[in-house]
């Protein structure tokens, strides 16, 4: 049996599939913590980083990709966490800010907790305030939009 | 070797820190507040596995077993983040002395020439920068609230006061591991952490304790009797079902 090694791109638009499992509308890809893939003789190695140390969906993630990568005809795939440099949400990509956005969570302000910078999702306006910097995730704060009045996520800057 | 008993400095820290804040679960005084003391729980816990899982690469005990199969003499957690929650103002003053602490170590840390220690310490640090707002927010509320909320919070800092001492001790194996640039000097920590509580204290109409004298012991394994009671709730089910999995 010819041994068939998918191109990288394939591999990649396939990971763009694993959704992140406590913020299903981005992919892990677009969350920016697949941070490389290389094949080890037959052997795919994909390098995850974690968001938060303590972060459950961790493992989660790491299953979601060996299981999406296997279903997809890969015969071996070795998982390695990566923790230097640490993920960043600069690394969220254009199109995962965009679906965070529409799913109503504000996408990380640029500077650290700058009240100013967090755009209701909803209405997009800037008169909002923070209810807690720590959300239902450990990525996410809630605040409250005193135009709407509605209360929305906002994924933090990290 | 000192190094795994230096990581099990690091990684006991965080762990029992953790364990306290998780007691927290279901009784925080608002929803809001429930999520954000089990989130800083949460990362803790993260943390601990890092340091824990690599002293256990050393040593041949993994994360679990360091976690679970230690007894309390054998915990090398500074006194501080053993101490009982009590009131509110007990928790987030022990949390604030804490977090001005670990931000300032973490970051000398991830200079380390350890690069697993390096690694550790940089990703740690961004979660204490949330950390350590929040807990400074809180100083600043109930310091410059009611006089109650006043009154409390300075009881609070009274209290824990003699247990910040430790947090700069330099002994045997703190120089061993400064002198190798993979630790820090803990006592050149004293001073910016000094001015950063002092600053937010004299912000929240509080008065920074006098007292001088400090307790100290439990980085070599002396603890209060505070210690084996979280333990036995801690490792309740390791010791009851022994190798038991999720
Ligand atoms: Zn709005």
């Amino acid at each position: 049996m010819v041994k068939v090694r998918p191109e990288a791109a394939q591999l990649w638009s396939w990971l763009e599939e694993v959704a992140d499992p406590e913020i299903p509308a981005i992919s892990v890809v677009d969350l920016g913590i697949v941070r490389d893939i290389r094949w080890n003789d037959d052997e795919l190695v994909v390098t995850v980083t974690p968001t938060y140390s303590g972060c459950p969906a961790t493992e989660v993630i790491a299953r979601d990709i060996r299981e999406a990568l296997l279903a997809r005809g890969v015969e071996k795939v070795r998982l390695e966490t990566k923790l230097s440099p640490p993920w960043t949400t600069d690394w969220i990509s254009e199109r995962g800010r965009r679906r965070l956005q529409e799913s109503g969570i504000a996408p990380p302000a640029s500077g650290l907790i700058q009240i100013e910078n967090v755009a209701c999702p909803r209405c997009g306006s800037h008169a909002v305030e923070m209810i807690s910097r720590f959300g239902s995730t450990p990525c996410k704060s809630i605040y409250k939009c005193r135009a709407c009045l509605e209360p929305f996520d906002v994924f933090k800057r990290h | 070797m000192s190094l795994p008993e230096y990581l099990l400095r690091l990684g006991d820290n965080a762990l029992i820190l953790s364990q306290r804040l998780a007691e927290w679960c279901g009784h925080g005084p608002v929803l809001e507040e429930d999520i954000a003391l089990t989130n800083v729980a949460l990362d803790l816990l993260g943390q601990a596995r890092l340091w824990l899982g690599y002293a256990g690469e050393l040593t041949g005990r993994d994360e679990d077993q360091l976690a679970f199969l230690r007894d309390a003499g054998e915990f090398r957690n500074v006194l501080l983040v053993e101490q009982p929650n009590r009131d509110f103002a007990h928790t987030m003053a022990r949390q604030f002395f804490f977090d001005v602490w670990h931000g300032l170590l973490l970051e000398k840390l991830s200079a380390s020439k350890d690069e697993r220690i390096g690694g550790i310490a940089a990703k740690a640090l961004k979660e204490v920068a949330y950390h350590k707002h929040r807990a400074t927010d809180w100083i600043l509320r109930l310091g410059d609230g009611t006089g109650e909320s006043h009154a409390r919070m300075q009881q609070a800092a009274d209290d824990l006061w003699m247990y910040t001492g430790e947090l700069f001790e330099m002994d045997a194996l703190e120089g061993e591991m400064h002198q190798a640039g993979v630790g820090c000097d803990l006592a050149a920590l004293h001073e910016p952490w000094l001015n950063e509580v002092s600053r937010i204290f004299r912000e929240a109409t509080l008065e920074v304790p006098k007292q001088s004298w400090m307790q100290r012991g439990g980085k070599r394994g002396i603890h209060s009797e505070h210690l084996g009671y979280i333990l036995a709730e801690m490792q309740f089910l390791q010791r009851a079902y022994p190798g038991a999995k999720w």
